[in-house]
């Protein structure tokens, strides 16, 4: 066990470890969402703390250690709620990490945060523990802002009968304190405290349930004095019932992923009692608070202090100021992913260019060496570079949403986002996503429904990002126009058309698609107060993210590229009947002759390789675009990066892979193309149908990547793929054979 | 005594909740707010474009749909000043 040495353990406390077979007491910390819960949990475990993921739902797991006494006790961060009745699968994790199910070890200390600017709705929460029987300590927080509105701490704990010890995680004052409350809690015995009597219609319906309740449940440490010390119904056991009874419903045929996994017969066994009785399941909720309303407002000396974060949001939100701000603030956001990542960008791009060079000089030319270089080399470079963009971006929404300002960007656009079906929050992921859809996916995280998410991720692609420019600016460039006015005017007509058709892609999705569909549950938000962030916090938080998708994103993406590489690069045969590059290369009479060789030799490979025969097998797919196979393959490559597209038709056109957008000789090449009767093979309209193709198409399999990871399923990168290339197809297709009827070329 | 709906509050002006309707799991999730009857309720300022509303209650603030304060039947006037801001 784990208290400090010559101190008697508690009883149960031994056997629930010996039980789980671990030494480490478990420590939960809980509370509502903005009551500087993380802060605390940084202050306690200091940098032990590790950002993973709760299996099956996006979710972070924090957890850390600390040191209580002489031992080391694990602490685990869960998510903010504001009740343990929860109804999706998410939720669910604060109910389970408390109640001890669903394998979570049961927890042997709860330190629940509570707000001292609203005692009340934090101290809702407790009860819900009490009622379970969990041994709590309160950790009463926001103590420096709520200056002399801070209730007693002695008061307030003889009141809520446990230990209640005020903190200021961002000066370590209390923090001592608080972690002798938890030693001493950690010996104390475990009761169940219930604060209302259940009417009879529930009591009798707990009791049907509690026979019901699964075995493993059950098998938990149990409060010593339960079913001694008071009414027999209200221990644990009875509060296990009460959540099954509250928020076990009806099996629907929605299968969302955000169901409840509970037993059938518990599911069963609820449905019966609830048919029985005539049950008012909003009573407890109005007993606890006829509770906290009687006890907690004579320890409040005054009303907290807001005037502040009112003057802020006097011009914050604001009808005419508020949007300017709103305005300027996003354009910070952007301009920062757009522009002022690049340079980054370009260094970790250069850099892993001159790496592969330098290893190639090294290793001479040859298989493994295209395979370290190209494959592994270029591979990494592919995941790397995508980090600049994702350490700004979680940078500043680290920052807005510790000030409090999220909050107010999800009230401000609410109006406009509701009306596609998304959520307020959806809006700095969909900016986001005109630089890059990778950093953009991961942002969604900060809305808590997972359908909002997903209907977020869906669409994000769909915007312009800044991959598909190169794409652009080739094809605008070599067929269409070489007027920069015109150029311009159909850039920007690319924007706008990405944003309607995300936006109405969400529509659709949100009625067409099952699982996306608005769910009628409240869409509440609190505006916490405005509060100056913790920039230690931040960057953690920051850094937590980035290297979450370097290990889960970035190793399929460092795999697809490679098996994209071999695909390009194998069989690494000549067609029959090819000249004999090494002799003809031998006998180059200078640089230029050698190099226009080189290219050669490398466009007759590619067209051979299996990416090229993809093409050619693409063809009859494609060629009612108006594509033809050598287009086929660098759809292939654009797979790796939609930029990638440019590089591969270098390649195909025999003028290097070297070849950027702005290449006149690929431009040449391009329009040089002639079709087997002699007629141009890229026309404008050709131009328009790819350019389009390239707005729908989920070209990127980065994208899938990170939205296979972020959903934590195949599924919906599948259906993300499927319905984006389908659309892409379909609107190519309209454009090119429509545009041919009605005459153009 | 008069009983209207929240979102029929104008702004700056108080009310005392009466009664929370609408389907079960979305009038729990706002009676667990503490959004129960009795409580005082203030409609601080609506978002530039009429929607959603921004209100006060126990002393934190919410952003609310007119469609969701619409399911929230108040009488006008907070009865419990104490806890009204």
């Amino acid at each position: 066990m784990t208290s400090a040495p010559g101190q008697p353990a508690g009883k149960d406390d031994l056997r629930a470890h010996e039980e789980r077979g671990r030494a480490r007491p478990q420590i939960i910390l809980a509370g509502n969402p903005n009551v500087g819960k993380t802060t605390l949990f940084n202050a306690l475990t200091g940098l032990s703390a590790k950002v993973s993921n709760y299996p099956g739902v996006t979710v972070d797991r924090r957890r850390g250690t600390m040191t209580v006494g002489s031992a080391t006790a694990d602490v685990h961060d869960i998510p903010g709620t504001y009740s343990l009745h929860a109804r999706s699968a998410e939720e669910a994790i604060a109910f389970d990490a408390i109640a001890g199910l669903g394998g979570a070890p049961a927890p042997d200390v709860v330190v629940l945060c509570i707000d001292a600017t609203q005692v009340a709705r934090s101290a809702y929460l407790l009860l819900q523990c009490q009622e379970l029987g969990a041994r709590c300590v309160v950790a009463l927080t926001m103590v420096d802002e709520a200056k002399g509105a801070t209730p007693d701490p002695r008061a307030l704990g003889e009141l809520l009968g446990c230990e209640v010890i005020g903190v200021t995680a961002r000066t370590r004052a209390g923090i001592a304190d608080l972690v002798a409350a938890i030693e001493r809690a950690l010996r104390a015995e475990r009761r169940a405290i219930w604060r209302w009597t259940p009417d009879a219609p529930l009591a009798a319906a707990l009791a049907q349930v509690r026979t019901a309740l699964p075995a493993a449940w059950i098998a938990r440490p149990r409060p010593s004095g339960a079913g001694a010390g008071g009414d027999a119904a209200q221990d644990t056991e009875a509060a296990l019932a009460l959540w099954a009874l509250t928020c076990i419903e009806p099996r629907t045929d929605q299968d969302d992923g955000d169901e409840l996994e509970v037993p059938d017969s518990l599911r069963t066994a609820v449905l019966a009692a609830s048919g029985e009785h005539a049950l008012e399941l909003d009573r407890p909720i109005l007993a606890r608070w006829a509770w906290l309303d009687r006890e907690i407002p004579p320890l409040l000396r005054r009303a907290p202090d807001r005037s502040r974060t009112e003057r802020i949001d006097r011009i914050l939100l604001h009808r005419v100021w508020g949007f300017g701000v709103f305005l300027a603030v996003m354009a910070v956001v952007f301009m920062s992913l757009f522009a002022w990542s690049s340079p980054l960008i370009d260094a970790i791009d250069g850099g892993f260019k001159s790496l592969g060079e330098a290893l190639r000089g090294a290793l001479g030319a040859g298989v493994f060496t295209d395979f370290l270089v190209d494959g592994v080399i270029g591979g990494v470079g592919a995941v790397l570079v995508f980090l600049p963009q994702i350490l700004l971006l979680f940078l500043f929404l680290g920052f807005l949403e510790d000030c409090g300002y999220l909050a107010r960007i999800a009230y401000l656009m609410d109006r406009i986002m509701r009306s596609m079906n998304l959520h307020g929050r959806a809006f700095v992921p969909m900016l986001s996503g005109f630089a890059c859809a990778i950093p953009a996916i991961m942002a969604t995280r900060t809305m808590e429904r997972r359908r909002d998410r997903i209907l977020t991720m869906m669409v994000i692609p769909l915007m312009t990002c800044s991959a598909r420019l190169p794409v652009y600016t080739l094809v605008i460039g070599a067929l269409i126009s070489g007027s920069p006015l015109v150029g311009g005017l159909l850039m920007i007509g690319m924007y706008l058309f990405s944003v309607l058709t995300s936006l109405a892609a969400a529509w659709t999705l949100s009625r067409l698609v099952r699982p996306l569909r608005a769910k009628r549950l409240p869409f509440l938000i609190e505006l916490p107060p405005y509060r100056w962030p913790r920039m230690p916090d931040v960057l953690r938080m920051m850094w937590g993210k980035s290297s979450m998708f370097l290990r889960e994103a970035g190793t399929v993406i460092l795999a697809c590229s490679i098996a994209l590489w071999a695909l390009l690069a194998f069989p690494r045969e000549l067609p029959a009947g090819a000249p004999d590059y090494a002799a003809q290369l031998a006998a180059a009479p200078d640089a230029d002759a050698r190099q226009a060789l080189e290219n050669e030799q490398k466009a007759a490979l590619l067209a051979q390789s299996y990416g090229g025969r993809l093409g050619h097998a693409l063809e009859p797919v494609i060629a009612p675009l108006g594509f033809d196979w050598k287009i086929g393959v660098g759809i292939v490559g654009a797979f790796a990066a939609r930029e990638v597209f440019v590089s591969t038709l270098g390649i195909v056109y025999s003028v290097g892979g070297d070849a950027d957008e702005s290449s006149e000789p690929l431009r040449a090449a391009l329009r040089a193309e002639r079709r087997a009767d002699g007629s141009p093979a890229y026309t404008p309209l050709v131009g328009l149908a790819l350019m389009l193709f390239f707005a729908l198409a989920c070209q990127c399999m980065s994208t899938l990547a990170v939205v296979r990871r972020e959903t934590r399923s195949l599924r919906w990168p599948l259906f993300l793929f499927g319905y984006m290339t389908s659309l892409a197809w379909i609107v190519a297709f309209v454009v090119y054979q429509g545009g041919r009827l009605l005459g153009f070329s | 005594m008069l009983v209207t709906s929240l979102a029929e509050i104008p702004r700056g002006r108080s009310a005392t909740v009466r009664e929370v309707a609408g389907p079960r799991a979305f009038r729990r999730r706002l009676l667990e707010m503490g959004l129960v009857p009795g409580t005082a309720v203030r409609v601080v300022t609506v978002a530039p474009l009429g929607d959603p509303l921004r209100i006060e209650v126990r002393g934190g603030q919410w952003s609310i749909r007119r469609a969701e304060a619409a399911q929230i039947s108040v009488e006008p006037g907070a009865d419990r000043p104490g806890r009204a801001p």
